[in-house]
């Protein structure tokens, strides 16, 4: 079976297919991709299934190569230096991995998640039906933990021929988070209609001690009507919580299935990759959207979704000859300035 | 209000993809039956888009998926269930026999607890364990039951600051409730003892035991029992008993 190998990785990159449905009445955290829509897209753009299990890469970066056989892959998500041998990629981009050729992916100027989708789909043991990391219960991926160097990632079946190389043309990826929709509630009552307002107007600052599982946000203090403890009940993703102390608590892909703490506003589907991207120390408000104008978004994405993602050709103008050269676009070709 | 009528539920948007069906604010039985009779009656015939269900204490959250589901439509469905008797008849669960060890070195917090509440870590156990207890719901973690029933001379609160981790498969007292604890974890509760059964087994073909609903006795067993079942349990066996409702 063809693999992927990591060569090196840094601290956060795991893998993450659509999420463990099905068990959180039994207590199981969904996990699945920070960025719902770049992990869909990446993996959309090779014919796969938007679910299927691919490799989340943190700001920590990653470097992989194809074992046996050439692997078609697709990155997808925030704006990460991508690099294939050295020589420069677009952020979002479908590329033919040689066995031996290194894909490199690192922190750029934006964004916190980028994912590499292989055609075929990753092939682990799924856990629960799913092979989305979660790392406090040490469930799917690897051994429920980070990658780390050395490891090889089996490659399913691909469904059908990959489009060629190319860069994928995704306008919905440009996603500025100054301002992040949401729907009020489900406990937006614990709140007067005074502090909702200083909610929405925020400024928020994104807190350095964010992960998979919450994003902090700093700014004004909010005060409780009603007290800040409730009997546990369900918590969606982007569900925003606030504790005693005020300072609310954007609930993430890790969240815990239930939660004991009133939930101002939930962040709307659309936007849950729009906030997962922000860098710690981006400025956000928030703006309270009718049910209907979320729905809207995700059908706005759902559309994009289901026609083929648009991948234009690399100008080859964009590459040096040394590049070219080492992907043998021409057998026989002879370096006439390097005598053997 | 007549006890016959119960008061409508209350519907929360949790975002545009999830709804909550909130029957009331407060940890009650009765609250957790209509939440459970709901639970039961989409289980049984979802509507179409309909991704998950989660019961917890007062309220059924629905997952769904808008673009499939309309919202309206969805809150007709909920209605008309509530509306249908035979639909909201509490489910009945089955009763559970659970093995759990008091002694040191599993009842970690026994001692320390009964000395809070005025008993001897020995009364303690045995008022535990004379407990009949309701499987209120799942949260927190894979496997974390929260259990209501506790006997009221075990309520105590939670600890100001919660204790070093425990041991897997910890059964708990904390804040007038009990919970059992597949994980290992820090928590503010008390440890009163340890069952030998797995709650959360992944490669066995009931990854989970109990259905919200359910009822739960423990058994206490010495150390030595808890030794030879926890050998079974970890290899696959389920050391719980149950009896159909």
């Amino acid at each position: 079976m063809t693999a992927l190998r990591i060569l090196s990785t840094g601290p956060g990159v795991t893998v993450q297919d659509g999420g463990r449905h099905g068990y959180l009445r039994y207590g199981v955290t969904v996990a699945g991709p920070m960025d719902p829509l770049a992990h869909a897209i990446a993996n959309r753009a090779l014919g796969n299934a938007a679910g299927s299990a691919a490799i989340e890469v943190s700001p920590g970066g990653v470097e992989l190569t194809a074992e046996d056989q050439p692997v078609a892959l697709a990155v997808a998500g925030g704006g990460f230096r991508v690099t294939l041998d050295g020589e420069a990629l677009p952020a979002n981009t479908v590329v033919l991995l040689e066995p031996g050729a290194a894909l490199r992916l690192r922190a750029g100027d934006a964004g916190m998640w980028s994912y590499v989708a292989v055609a075929g789909g990753l092939a682990l043991p799924p856990v629960l039906g799913s092979q989305s990391t979660h790392l406090r219960t040490g469930m799917g991926g690897i051994g429920g933990r980070m990658l780390r160097s050395g490891d090889r990632l089996p490659v399913g079946a691909a469904a059908g021929p990959v489009a060629g190389a190319g860069e994928i043309i995704a306008p919905l990826l440009d996603r500025p988070a100054d301002i992040i929709r949401v729907l009020p509630g489900p406990q937006n009552d614990y709140f007067d209609a005074e502090m909702f307002a200083a909610f929405l107007a925020g400024p928020w600052r994104i807190s350095e001690r964010g992960d998979r599982m919450a994003c902090f946000l700093e700014g004004p203090t909010l005060s409780h009507r009603l007290g800040f403890n409730i009997p546990s009940d369900g918590v969606a993703m982007g569900a925003i919580q606030v504790p005693g102390e005020g300072q609310p608590i954007v609930l993430m892909a890790d969240r815990q299935s239930t939660g004991g703490y009133p939930k101002i506003a939930t962040v709307i589907g659309a936007d849950l990759g729009r906030l997962a991207q922000a860098r710690p120390g981006t400025q956000i408000t928030f703006r309270s959207v009718s049910h209907a104008e979320a729905v809207r978004a995700l059908a706005e994405e759902r559309t994009f979704l289901a026609g083929p993602i648009p991948v234009e050709p690399l100008r080859r103008s964009a590459f040096s000859a040394d590049f070219l050269l080492a992907r043998n676009l021409v057998d026989g070709w002879i370096d006439g300035l390097r005598p053997d | 209000m007549s006890e016959a009528v119960p008061a409508a539920p209350t519907f929360l948007d949790a975002g545009e993809s999830a709804l909550v069906v909130e029957f009331g604010r407060s940890v009650d039985p009765a609250l957790s039956d209509r939440v459970l009779a709901l639970d039961a009656a989409l289980a049984v015939d979802p509507p179409e888009g309909l991704r998950e269900l989660v019961p917890t204490y007062r309220s059924l959250m629905i997952h769904y998926d808008p673009l499939r589901l309309d919202r309206a439509r969805l809150v007709a469905r909920v209605e008309a269930a509530l509306a249908s008797p035979s639909q909201v008849a509490a489910r009945s669960g089955a009763l559970w026999t659970l093995p759990c060890c008091y002694a040191p070195p599993h009842g970690e917090d026994l001692a320390e607890m009964a000395g809070l509440l005025g008993l001897t870590a020995d009364r303690a156990a045995e008022l535990h364990a004379a407990g009949r207890y309701r499987v209120y719901m799942y949260g927190f973690s894979p496997g974390f039951t929260y259990l209501g029933g506790l006997p009221e001379p075990l309520a105590i609160s939670r600890r100001a600051r919660p204790r070093p981790p425990h041991d897997s498969q910890a059964v708990l007292v904390g804040g007038g409730l009990c919970a059992v604890a597949h994980f290992a974890m820090p928590t503010g509760w008390y440890v009163v003892g340890r069952t030998p059964e797995r709650l959360y087994a992944p490669e066995r073909s009931s990854a989970f035991l109990f259905e919200p609903g359910d009822q739960l006795a423990f058994e206490p067993i010495d150390a030595e029992t808890f030794t030879a079942l926890e050998a079974r349990a970890q290899s696959g066996e389920i050391v719980a008993r149950k009896e159909p409702a």
